[in-house]
């Protein structure tokens, strides 16, 4: 698989105006991605949603970066028209919950084809509609095309949200905390079916998450933020070697099911991990 | 950038007000009201709407010595003069002042919707904290004929209770009160729904308190804040009401001066002499929208979401 | 189906309140109940005649059952100025003010969303205050007081349009009323002239009401509007490449349309109250005006009859309201 960069990120800070002064919400991130499972992880106020967003040129604060380029085209200062040629179209985005995410007065099969308008018309996308609900793995593509939003529960949801996000044939995906949202059975199945359409689509997926432990079987690589910057960059296979003391306690948080402890370990935040990074 | 209110506050009261931790159930009230009365000073329009009440309130205390001229006399020699001169604004079909006329108006208007607060607000919250306190059929009862009531067109209902009643600014406050009521008994109730289940209110069951004492005693002043406020989201709604009941004849008998009604009079010269009549709708406009200025800031103070 | 029912008893239960309310009015308020249904210069058989008609020597829910009785046939008494029947002149003058209210409506439904729409996409900007601002005026300014100004400026000051009445004097005797509405009626006459007196006489009342319309209308749209734009909806639609215009006016308009549609039906019952002043001024010989000369002439039967008709239409459009949210919305199906 080309494991050339898609993504090249350098020196992303997103800023917001607030009424209490301006908050610094993304610091000098920098990373690269090639047609790969990345995993962004922090907890909520780690600025990984507004990065996710930044490289769709969809988060309300202000974008300043040294670099922001997919596929060599900069993302930086683009246009309405422009935009609309790159949502949707080669970068797409699922959410977490589909009972928000998804438009409750459209029908699914409307909302999917919406999402092919100007590449495929009429009776051709409402087969590749179909087609895409089945490569999600939902049983009865027809019943879920004539569906409104709130007849479906949380996981055939959110696999008509990413049937609908791939229907443009983007090159990559951001999940941001796709199964968050989702009981823990169900969410073993979103993942498998977001592996699958990753693999025999040859696409880079950014996926944002508060959970390490997650990631750390379904991600090639992991970037761990906190307020606003990239504390550590490793391989998903490496997180055992993870140096930074902020990883250390993400890592030791969950119990496990395996050995005792008397106590969970609770994580102490160091003032210092605020500090720009080296 | 400090805030204007906080800054004018004197240090020693502005210490006591933005104290962390509040050494009483006084001090923690005042604090809160006092956060919100800094939040809503920063709103410009909404310290606007507070300066043209200020502005009526002004008028209608310091009316004599404001007015250059008589409202209620006036030279008949002196019919329909244009504005100009001692006649600021002009003079009606009877050669009194109207610039006086509409000072003296102010306190018409101050004091048809100074009574009908107080007229409206006690009506509505014993119909809803009684409601609320008792429960079962009393409320269910009581607010069904609430409900109703909302449902009643206001201008017209109130239009039929003054025409049955006859002229006079009692009248016309009661007729405008009776229309009134049904918002403050919702809130009432409310209110009365979270505080009867309190722990200082079983205390005062529990060392004999009767009914009675505990719904007026305890229960009825602590609908007061929310009542105050939407009194005063209310107040533009009832100063035009009260505007069209005079318009139409209904309420303060001549040669009383009432702003309405002096729209109404001011009817018939409106061709040649439009004076007569704009001048008093400038009136009510005016503080019709101090009146909504203020509403508008109080709530975006208490509910900042809707934007 | 359960709902239903129990909203029409609903509905049923507070036409029974303001019948209520007007029998109290009628009965209690005046000093003669009987004086204000003959009029002060009834003559004794008559007034007699009359006492026995409202039962006044009955108990009093004997009294309120033949009301109730005498209203819901439609016999809403008789007129002390004209000595008609009421109910036929109410049924007379109720086109004329339909033809406002509805033209006044849609003037606010046409101009209202967009403005509300505007405001709220271009939220906090100097477009946005404005908007604001000047719906705020139609929140304060008296409606009677406004339709003086009109007057004053559009027909005396610049002769730009007709003055008072439905159409010019003397007119109106003319029109043969097949609909009772002056546009109407002058087009199935054939005569264009007359037409475009009518609408142009049409105009000034209309825009009145339609801007007070227009004021509730635009405030309560950009409300909705901004309610809907911080929906996550919203950021999906964007996401997918969906065209600003799109996501406004499909995805999010598509999400306010049946709130919108009760304030729209609220709007129109407000202007049918604000008819009452707007045709005061206009002499716009509708059902506002009747009410208000009944009260100028003292005939409080008429008085109450128009408050029946207009109390009943305003209730049951504002509890007609909740139906359109049931019936409307897919996610209650």
């Amino acid at each position: 698989m080309d494991k050339s960069p898609i993504l090249d990120v350098e020196k992303l800070n997103i800023r917001f105006n607030t009424p209490v002064g301006e908050v610094h919400a993304v610091r000098d991130v920098s990373f690269t991605m090639g047609r790969e499972k990345l995993a962004i992880v922090g907890e909520s106020g780690s600025g990984k949603s507004q990065t996710g967003r930044a490289i769709l040129g969809l988060t309300p604060g202000k974008v300043t970066a040294d670099k922001l380029a997919f596929r060599g085209q900069s993302l930086l200062g683009l246009n309405a028209q422009q935009w609309r040629e790159i949502r949707g179209k080669r970068i797409a985005m699922v959410m977490q919950d589909p009972k928000y995410s998804l438009n409750p007065v459209m029908t699914i099969g409307d909302q999917l084809l919406e999402a092919a308008r100007g590449i495929k018309e009429g009776a051709e996308a409402r087969q590749h509609a179909l087609g895409m609900l089945a490569s999600v793995r939902i049983r009865d593509p027809e019943r879920v095309y004539r569906a409104w939003p709130h007849e479906l529960s949380g996981g055939m949801g959110q696999r008509a949200m990413i049937a609908m996000m791939l229907m443009a044939e983007p090159e990559l995906l951001i999940a941001d905390e796709p199964t968050s949202a989702l009981d823990v059975t169900v969410r073993l199945q979103v993942l498998a079916i977001l592996d699958d359409l990753v693999k025999t689509r040859h696409m880079g997926l950014i996926f944002i998450s508060h959970d390490l432990n997650l990631v750390r079987t379904f991600c090639d690589r992991v970037l761990v933020m906190y307020a606003g910057q990239v504390l550590e960059r490793l391989n998903a296979g490496e997180l055992e070697q993870a140096k930074h003391p902020y990883t250390r306690g993400l890592l030791a948080c969950p119990p496990e099911i395996d050995h005792r402890r008397q106590r969970l370990p609770v994580l102490q935040r160091d003032p210092s991990w605020m500090e720009p990074v080296q | 950038m400090t805030d204007w209110a906080i800054a004018a506050t004197p240090p020693r009261w502005r210490k006591w007000l933005l104290a962390e931790t509040p050494q009483s159930r006084l001090q923690a009230r005042l604090s809160r009201a006092y956060l919100s009365w800094v939040a809503f000073a920063r709103n410009p329009l909404g310290m606007l709407g507070l300066v043209i009440v200020a502005i009526l309130v002004f008028l209608a205390l310091f009316a004599p010595w404001v007015a250059p001229h008589n409202p209620l006399a006036g030279d008949l020699g002196n019919r329909l003069m244009p504005p100009g001169g001692t006649h600021w604004l002009g003079t009606d079909s009877q050669g009194r002042d109207i610039w006086s006329r509409i000072v003296f108006g102010s306190r018409t208007t101050l004091l048809i919707i100074f009574m009908v607060a107080i007229t409206a607000a006690p009506m509505g919250i014993i119909i809803g904290a009684s409601a609320g306190y008792v429960g079962g059929k009393t409320e269910a009862v009581l607010m069904r004929l609430t409900d109703a009531f909302l449902a009643f067109p206001k201008l017209v209902l109130a239009l039929a209770f003054a025409a049955a009643l006859g002229p006079g600014i009692e009248n016309a406050v009661l007729a405008i009160a009776l229309t009134s009521w049904p918002p403050y008994a919702r809130i009432a109730r409310a209110e009365t729904l979270t505080v009867r289940s309190t722990d200082y209110v079983a205390a005062a069951r529990l060392s004999g308190a009767s009914d009675v004492r505990i719904l007026f005693g305890h229960i009825m002043p602590m609908c007061m804040p929310s009542l105050i406020v939407r009194v005063s989201l209310d107040m533009a709604g009832i100063i035009l009401i009260a505007a069209g009941l005079g318009f139409l004849g209904l309420g303060v008998a001549p040669p009383q001066p009432e702003w309405g009604a002096m729209v109404s009079e001011g009817r018939n010269q409106i061709l040649e002499q439009w004076w007569v009549c704009t001048y008093p709708g400038i009136a009510i406009s005016i503080v019709s929208l101090g009146f909504n200025l203020i509403g508008d800031g109080l709530r975006d103070v208490l509910d900042p979401r809707e934007g | 189906m359960k709902s239903f029912l129990r909203l029409l008893a609903s509905v049923a239960t507070t036409l029974l309140g303001l019948l209520l309310v007007t029998f109290v009015i009628s009965r209690f308020l005046p000093a003669d109940p009987v004086l204000a249904v003959v009029g002060d210069h009834a003559s004794e058989s008559t007034i007699a005649a009359a006492r026995v008609r409202l039962g006044l020597d009955q108990p009093i829910i004997v009294q309120f059952w033949l009301y109730l009785k005498n209203v819901l046939q439609g016999d809403l008494g008789e007129s002390i100025r004209t000595g008609l029947p009421i109910s036929q002149e109410l049924m007379r003058v109720f086109p004329a003010t339909l033809e406002l209210a509805t033209v006044g409506t849609l003037i606010g439904v046409i101009l209202g969303i967009p403005l509300g729409v505007w405001a709220a996409v271009r939220k906090d900007t100097y477009i946005d205050h404005l908007v604001r601002f000047f719906g705020l005026i139609g929140y304060s300014v008296p409606i009677f007081w406004l339709g003086l100004m009109g007057l004053l400026v559009f027909y005396a000051k610049l002769d730009w349009l007709p003055g008072p009445g439905r159409l010019d004097f003397g007119y109106e005797e003319i029109v043969t009323p097949v609909t009772g509405l002056m546009t109407v009626d002058t087009l199935i006459m054939g005569d264009m002239d007359l037409f475009k007196n009518a609408l142009g006489h049409l105009i000034l009342p209309a825009s009145l009401l339609g801007y007070f319309s227009l004021a509730y209308i635009s405030r309560m749209t950009r409300s909705l509007m901004l309610g809907q734009l911080r929906q996550e909806y919203i950021l999906t639609a964007r996401v997918k490449g969906v065209p600003e215009r799109r996501v406004i006016w499909k995805h999010a308009m598509g999400n306010i349309l049946v709130p919108l549609l009760t304030v729209i039906a609220l709007s129109y019952g407000n202007l049918l109250e604000g008819s009452v002043l707007t045709e005061t001024v206009f002499a716009w010989r509708g059902l506002g005006l009747y009410i208000t000369d009944s009260i100028f002439g003292q005939d409080m039967p008429a008085v109450l009859g128009g408050t029946i008709v207009v109390g009943a239409i305003f209730i049951i459009i504002n509890m007609l309201t909740d139906v359109a949210y049931r019936v409307l919305d897919p996610r209650a199906r």
